[in-house]
């Protein structure tokens, strides 16, 4: 960072509270919260109101919940805040594949009104024409920045979306009666987990596409791999090699004259919004994630809305309720002829929607061009610096030179050179307050790290976290046991996995711990 | 090219490198002149040329608000009338700290951190499995997944794996909304079959249940309380007739009443699922949701999760707690295809946020506000019977906080009522003619802690007008 004039390392360490677990906090009688008590007459009316109950349904014994005073839950949740290095207080770019950007404070203000906390989803469609024309026009803008015919905000995440569109593919094959020939999706290695995993829990055969030596899916093998048995085919692209695959209009059009249905894994989406639409690929239906290129906040995972879109075959499979305007009104539509019927109660996220239309109101169709823009000069800002200043560290498929918003690099030289793995670094980086992660399974490329820095970080930004990664790879070569044992500067030190692989060590809650710590001896 | 705004370059807050100098100088360094340079992997018939129909953009946040909210202002909430809407989310009130974790700018944007740094999001998510935990009385529960549809549909295909078997029976009691979830994430692999219930008590028809079941049976579901608000007391013979087929019994419970109801557990439950919502988190237009999934801590069951599990071990400082995945190869992470289902973002802040409630509510909290609910539920069943017309509950059995108001005897339809409760600033409860038509003109009501003997005084008032001054 810049401080003094000069360029310095941070001089960090994570708040550490040696905070115990909440179970530990107990004091029995404290009260956190009390509860309204029903009136006098109501009493009288109808008594205690449990003894209506069989005696085998009442609850014998409380449960074991903890009994703490107010201000201590308050303090003990403020400090596992403090012990979570949320996006916006680092420079958060080393969390790949999850675009980490800038999520507005005022979006925050909208989504916490009473007017968005305080509805029900069921409320007489007139009392809540406000939130029905929010998603009314996200779904028309939307359908402009991807070219697709209509969005539904039901899926709770990006690999919701994937497991909805599987849906929606096997529903218009069984639609046509092909449900059973129709039984093979095909995907790409590099392309999300999900995009495999989905579809196996829609019944669909998996078929992965391999790199090649550019990091991109052979057409070939594509050619080998259709049949009159694909159902599908879905992709990311760029996956997270930051590689586009220039060739794509030819595979959707390969998938399409087998009769196979074409999807677009867009939860990467923030180097090429604006840049380029999915229809123009060939695609019939894909997704955008609200909580990723849209602005949302990831709220340590979800909630989320993965926000499919289709073209105009693909309409009538969607999930219900669709919104519509009538030129006066805003209303649900459940008129859909061959919907997959629901993949979540009610309509989706509202306030994640409601975020996403805000984001788009604030930039307007320049500024999210410019948002994918600066997004890819930052990645290869990033990239430059990386090849020509940190040492032992490369980037996958070197042969394509062109990258979109982010990239899997290796750190295969530093491991062979040192003996520090991508781990050791990632460990390191937090005690600098930064994170930096892997990649997806399979590691295909050794060693691998994956960088995606995102419109959100100023240039500053971008030299301080590498002045950092530079400064810890220098450190694995002048004492490569410091970076293996790190982290030292978190809220806790290196963990050992091996209790939680054992099935007689393992503890998911509290209690099973309290059980079990005896195995750990 | 930067952002133009009549001819004027438009530095956006949202991006700090779009000041046009720092742009060059970035430029400078990667060799090239223009961004669009770097697009050049992308071939240019694919490059969308036409125009964005997008509206002008708010740059200034003053005028982004004026516009957010002139539209939101749109929204009659719930707070500002009398609502008696349930049926899968549900008005309870949100107690403040509740909304100021959840609210923490460290929690709100955080996402997939390691166990180190990330340490109080793990160590969070960890403890509220714990409390929930607690409340259901099992070992095992993971990180939310979206909702309590979810949670019911998963539970199912965990039964099938754990079981081997492919069909599953569900009470027909069970909410629409569910249902239509569960079908569609069991098809086609597995046939999803329906139970009757009871017209007089509501409850699980035990004698369908048996000629339907077989040895191809996975597991029985059933929901308590049940979507119709009536609490099946029969779940011990449910499980009995589940387990003496080897089949597993599957239980969907609101976790609020389980501070005065007995957890499924007690009565043979295998695997419990529910929301989260009603612990701390607000309706949100049905954005508030969010389902966990709860079982006993055997390898067989643990393995079958798809979703993350954080457990606690331990750490190179003796007397340090971290937290880390169980079983992390069970993930669709780790094994794609061959994954027990998928994973991904899913709804952990609302995890968090339930835990808070939970700690904050204590075993005392968690019963006073079963009985105030009873109560206040009891109360208003009670008095809208007076009402000539009106029967309330329609099923013969205890009710936690929702029951069946039947208007078939006012010659009025539940639409017509409502409309007519709206000029009173009432939101009545849910119309079941449709799905439920076996029903006829009734309604799915929900009384919570939130309704004041006032604000009940006020329905049974208007419905009587309403009623009364049709005949």
């Amino acid at each position: 960072m810049m401080k003094g004039g000069k360029i310095k390392l941070r001089d960090f360490h994570e708040a550490k509270w040696d905070e115990p677990i909440i179970f530990e906090l107990n004091r029995k009688g404290e009260r956190g919260i009390l509860v309204p008590e029903v009136e006098k007459e109501i009493e009288e009316e109808v008594g205690d109101g449990i003894s209506v109950l069989p005696e085998h349904m009442i609850r014998k014994k409380p449960p074991a919940l903890p009994e703490i005073a107010q201000v201590r839950v308050l303090r003990h949740y403020l400090r596992l805040s403090q012990e979570t290095l949320g996006a916006t207080i680092n420079i958060d770019i080393g969390q790949g594949t999850c675009t980490m950007k800038y999520n507005p404070v005022i979006n925050e203000v909208f989504a916490r009104s009473p007017k968005v906390t305080e509805l029900h989803p069921y409320q007489d469609q007139e009392t809540v024409q406000g939130a029905l024309e929010i998603m009314c026009k996200l779904d028309l803008f939307l359908r402009e920045l991807s070219g697709f015919s209509r969005f539904t905000f039901q899926p709770g995440g990006g690999s919701h979306a994937i497991f909805t569109i599987m849906s929606i593919i096997y529903a218009y094959h069984k639609h046509r009666g092909e449900e059973e020939k129709r039984n093979e999706i095909i995907t790409t290695l590099l392309s999300h987990p999900s995009n495999a995993a989905a579809p196996a829990v829609k019944g669909f055969k998996v078929i992965n596409l391999y790199p090649n030596e550019y990091g991109l899916p052979d057409i070939e093998a594509l050619e080998e791999a259709v049949s009159e048995h694909t159902a599908g085919f879905i992709v990311t692209n760029p996956e997270d090699t930051g590689i586009f695959n220039p060739r794509i209009k030819e595979f959707t059009k390969i998938v399409h004259d087998v009769g196979g249905i074409c999807a677009y894994d867009q939860a990467n989406a923030n180097g090429i919004i604006g840049i380029i639409r999915a229809v123009d690929c060939g695609f019939d239906l894909g997704f955008f994630n609200l909580h990723k290129t849209f602005g949302s906040p990831h709220g340590c995972g979800g909630p989320a809305v993965g926000a499919v879109g289709v073209t105009e075959k693909l309409v009538d499979f969607l999930p219900v309720p669709l919104v519509d305007y009538d030129g006066k009104k805003y209303y649900l539509n459940y008129d859909v002829p061959h919907t997959i019927g629901k993949v979540r109660e009610f309509y989706g996220v509202f306030p994640v929607v409601l975020r996403a239309y805000a984001w788009i109101r604030s930039l307007g169709a320049e500024g999210i061009k410019e948002v994918a823009r600066v997004a890819v000069l930052n990645n290869n800002y990033v990239m430059k610096k990386i090849l020509s200043e940190i040492k032992g560290a490369s980037v996958s498929f070197p042969k394509t030179k062109h990258r979109i918003e982010q990239i899997r690099y290796s750190f295969e030289q530093l491991k062979k050179e040192t003996g520090v793995s991508s781990e050791d670094v990632i460990r390191r980086m937090a005690d600098f307050g930064f994170h930096l992660w892997t990649s997806h399974h399979p590691w295909i490329i050794p060693e691998p790290f994956t960088i995606e820095p995102t419109e959100s970080y100023s240039k500053d930004d971008l030299d301080e976290y590498l002045t950092t990664l530079k400064r810890v790879v220098e450190e694995a070569y002048e004492d490569p046991e410091k970076v293996k044992n790190a982290p030292y500067n978190c809220p806790i030190h290196k963990i050992y996995h091996e209790p939680l692989e054992d099935p007689k060590k393992w503890a998911i809650t509290w209690r099973a711990y309290l059980k079990k710590r005896k195995n750990w001896e | 090219m930067v952002i133009k705004k009549d001819g004027k370059t438009i530095v956006h807050p949202y991006i700090p490198n779009s000041v046009p100098e720092v742009q060059e100088e970035m430029l400078r360094e990667i060799g090239l002149k223009d961004i669009d340079e770097l697009y050049s992997g992308i071939p240019d018939e694919l490059k969308f040329k036409g125009k964005f129909n997008l509206p002008e953009p708010l740059l200034a946040e003053c005028e982004l608000k004026r516009h957010v909210k002139r539209i939101l202002s749109k929204n009659k909430t719930c707070e500002e009338n009398i609502s008696f809407l349930g049926g899968g989310c549900w008005p309870h009130y949100v107690p403040a700290i509740c909304d100021e974790i959840n609210q923490r700018s460290e929690f709100l944007t955080a996402y997939a951190g390691e166990p180190w740094e990330d340490h109080g999001r793990w160590q969070a998510l960890f403890e509220y499995q714990s409390l929930v935990a607690e409340l259901v009385d099992m070992d095992v529960v993971n990180v939310p997944t979206y909702s309590w549809g979810q949670a019911a549909a998963t539970s199912l295909r965990m039964s099938c794996r754990i079981t081997k078997r492919d069909e599953v029976l569900l009470v027909d009691t069970i909410s629409p909304e569910r249902l239509a979830i569960i079908r569609n994430y069991c098809e086609p692999l597995v046939k999803v079959k329906l139970v009757k219930h009871d017209p007089v008590t509501g409850m699980m028809d035990l004698e369908d249940l048996k000629s339907k079941m077989s040895n191809k049976i996975a597991a029985i579901y059933f929901e308590n309380p049940s979507y119709l608000g009536f609490i099946e007391t029969n779940g011990k013979e449910i499980s009995e007739i589940a387990h003496d087929k080897g089949a597993l019994s599957v239980v969907g419970v609101d976790p609020i009443s389980l501070g005065v109801l007995a957890p499924p557990s007690h009565y043979g439950a295998d695997i419990v699922c529910g929301d989260l919502q009603p612990l701390g988190i607000h309706m949100n237009f049905g954005g508030g949701l969010a389902g966990f999934i709860a079982t006993r801590d055997e390898e067989k069951f643990v393995m079958e999760y798809p979703s993350r599990l954080f457990g606690i071990t331990k750490t190179i400082v003796e007397g340090e707690y971290g937290f880390g995945d169980v079983a992390f190869e069970r993930t669709s992470f780790a094994k794609r295809e061959k994954a027990k289902e998928f994973v991904g973002t899913m709804a952990a802040l609302w995890g968090i946020t339930a835990g808070v409630y939970l700690a904050l509510m204590g075993p005392k909290g968690m019963w006073e506000i079963g009985k105030t609910i009873m109560q206040r539920s009891q109360y208003t069943m009670k008095k809208l019977s007076e009402i000539d017309g009106i029967k309330a509950p329609r099923f013969k059995a205890p009710h936690f906080k929702e029951f069946v108001v039947d208007f078939n005897e006012t010659g009025m339809s539940v639409k017509e009522i409502n409309k007519r409760l709206l000029e009173y600033g009432i939101f009545g409860g849910i119309d079941l003619s449709k799905s439920f038509p076996e029903l006829g003109n009734s309604a799915l009501y929900c009384v919570t802690e939130i309704h004041t003997k006032e604000d009940i005084d006020k329905l049974v008032q208007a419905l009587r007008e309403i009623i009364e001054g049709k005949r």
